[in-house]
């Protein structure tokens, strides 16, 4: 029996401002990627191969986040051609570490990394792709879980909810039987604030979480953040935390400036 | 219910043995070869449940200190067995898995075909837990297996269970199982109760089932003494000494009633971080979601894993989530813990075991938030006297 229509959905994969590390994170799916190229027609991969098939597409997976007025341009044409956009990623969900421009003088980080920064025609910030066109579902991970991708994907295919929890990774070590690291051994963790979806990866191996994949659905930072202060974790450890992968998510950012230092040069 | 309470007429009162070092762990091993025997065992930084093939599997010279918001156990380099409080993880995960498979169903060539999980290959023994554990297990069995609504899985495991207790010496400062009627001390609900003691080392044993017997003749023990007895008393007065934190547990449940609207919730609210780990470290929260998961090749399993009342999706119902705000979450909880939960099963959900305050991340305290509710109560009271007067 043919499990699949006749035509079947087509895939496509767009890359923005990114490090291709949630592409990668498709491609890792292996034999999983054969059975998902039978139920979709992968038309637009280039991580994966040069040819493409022009759009519309049934489903785009988009990875990075808006950071040129190129991207601008290109993220409304890839909203035009898709019934379904996702968005893969702390930079496409949050702006991702490149974000962390946003709290920088204007060009200074395009002026310490390259030779010739007139060649550079980038924006002031780095946004997540939600502030420019209509999201359909956003994928968190800094990079994505593939077996979350996958769990998308097939949702999607079988017109189903993805089973996603948007609460803390907290819940995920206590399904697992992991002994809380804040609580146990007194370590800076952010799990409790954190996006569960990683699988306590962190935790497993005895370190905190670090919050690749974001705020959780009711994040609150505050008494967290008093709580790492209690432990020993100073205003700096703290802002340094909060200011990574997801720094421009706006529940994080509030927080940091709360421990960051006004004047860091000072320092 | 599992059938291993004492029957009356089924076991004499005074049924006790002693069992030296030695017998006792033959005792364990004996029970190996019948039951997965699982108890308390010690990881890097934390006693956990996990496997115990022979005594000095357990603990031994382990000591943990557990505050509100802090744990922490190390070796202490002694002899005793038993000398840390309840674990971090408890006994519920044998019972209602943090993530289980229902059934399967696998579609090939147009047909479903079902397939239920493979059964639990051999029954299990809990041995270590402690008194409160065993209150909640029954709690457990009572809410999932004892009503109108039958959970197969919990009755099965339930069933085979079997339960060698250990009374506690050393509650830690977050236990208030004194409060509860669930400890230091227990009478029933196990197939045999332990009793550390010293001078000489030995355990004192009583006998709780007919399978609690069967179980002890197996290995070689000694009869017990009045002595031992008074020993045991001892132990269980001490231990009763360390018990600090309390609660009501009978007028708790109508302080709740009249307290829905007390500012102690949005100031609870304040410090909670609705990260959801004390509802998933209480041995009696029961809430669980059930999903259909398909995968390419069509197959598709019903999983049911561990949720939680702070989770926004606990309340969604047609157009929205109903509890939105922190601090209605943590008043479903807190509520349904100490005072629906006698309405619903006729109990308090609550066993005193500390787990919830010990785990907070933010050492939140229940002990601490209920006594809140009470100096408002008298407050109240003292009012209505000044205006009569």
């Amino acid at each position: 029996m043919n499990r699949h229509p006749a035509t079947r959905p087509t895939l496509a994969v767009w890359k923005f401002a990114s490090c291709d590390g949630c592409q990668l994170s498709l491609l890792d799916c292996e034999d999983d990627l054969l059975t998902l190229s039978e139920a979709v027609d992968i038309a637009h991969f280039t991580e994966m191969s040069t040819a493409t098939v022009e759009g519309p597409y049934d489903i785009s997976l988009v990875e990075g986040s808006i950071s040129t007025p190129d991207d601008v341009r290109r993220i409304h044409e890839v909203r035009a051609q898709s019934k379904t956009l996702i968005t893969l990623g702390a930079c496409a969900s949050a702006g991702g570490i490149q974000g962390l421009r946003n709290f920088a003088a204007a060009g200074s980080y395009t002026r310490s990394v390259y030779a010739h920064p007139e060649y550079i025609d980038d924006l002031a910030t780095s946004t997540p792709i939600a502030e420019h066109v209509t999201v359909d579902f956003e994928l968190r991970g800094c990079p994505i879980d593939k077996g979350q991708l996958l769990e998308v994907l097939l949702a999607h295919l079988a017109r189903r909810r993805p089973l996603i929890a948007t609460s803390s990774v907290c819940e995920e070590c206590k399904r697992a039987g992991i002994a809380c690291v804040l609580v146990g051994r007194g370590v800076s963790c952010l799990g409790p604030i954190t996006h569960a979806g990683c699988g306590a990866l962190c935790p497993s191996i005895g370190r905190g979480c670090f919050g690749c994949f974001g705020p959780s659905e009711s994040a609150n930072t505050n008494a967290l953040a008093e709580q790492l202060r209690r432990v020993g974790t100073s205003d700096l450890e703290l802002s340094r935390l909060l200011h990574t992968f997801n720094a421009a998510a706006p529940v994080f950012l509030a927080q940091y400036r709360r421990h960051a230092d006004p004047n860091p040069e000072a320092t | 219910m599992a059938p291993r309470t004492t029957m009356p007429g089924e076991v004499a009162e005074a049924d006790w043995r002693l069992l030296d070092l030695d017998q006792f762990d033959e005792f364990i091993r004996s029970l190996n070869d019948r039951f997965e025997v699982r108890g308390p065992v010690p990881t890097s930084d934390a006693i956990v449940l996990g496997r115990l093939r022979r005594a000095r599997d357990l603990p031994i010279g382990w000591r943990d200190e557990q505050s509100p918001g802090r744990y922490r156990a190390s070796d202490q380099g002694d002899d005793e067995y038993f000398g840390h409080a309840v674990a971090a993880t408890g006994p519920k995960t044998e019972l209602l898995p943090a993530r289980q498979v229902m059934w399967r169903s696998e579609g090939r060539g147009g047909r479903l075909k079902f397939v239920e999980p493979d059964a639990r290959s051999r029954d299990l023994a809990l041995l270590g837990v402690r008194p409160c554990e065993v209150a909640a297990i029954s709690i457990l069995e009572r809410v999932l297996v004892g009503g109108d609504y039958h959970d197969p899985h919990v009755d099965d495991v339930g069933r085979g269970m079997f339960v060698a207790v250990v009374e506690c010496a050393r509650p830690a400062a977050t236990c208030f199982c004194s409060s509860m009627g669930t400890g230091p001390g227990i009478d029933d609900g196990f197939d045999v109760a332990l009793t550390e003691l010293f001078g000489p080392h030995r355990f004192l044993v009583r006998i709780g089932s007919e399978r609690g017997r069967r179980e002890v003749a197996r290995v070689t023990s000694t009869r017990a003494h009045d002595t031992d007895l008074v020993a045991r008393a001892e132990v269980l007065e001490r231990a009763n000494q360390r018990l600090t934190r309390h609660v009501d547990r009978e007028g708790v449940a109508t302080l709740l009633e009249h307290n829905v609207e007390h500012p102690m919730w949005s100031d609870v609210a304040e410090r909670c971080l609705g990260c959801a780990n004390c509802t998933m470290v209480c041995p009696t929260c029961f809430c669980t979601d059930v999903h259909d998961v398909n995968d390419l090749a069509g197959d598709v399993t019903r999983l049911r894993t561990w949720s939680s009342c702070f989770d926004i999706d606990h309340s969604y119902l047609h157009g929205g989530a109903v509890r939105t705000s922190m601090s209605s979450r943590y008043r479903q909880w807190l509520t349904h813990k100490f005072s629906t939960w006698w309405d619903q099963f006729g109990s308090s959900g609550c066993v005193g075991c500390g787990r919830c305050v010990t785990w907070c991340p933010v050492g939140i305290d229940v002990t601490a938030q209920l006594a809140t509710l009470h100096v408002k109560e008298l407050r109240d009271v003292d009012s209505r006297v000044a205006g009569v007067s």
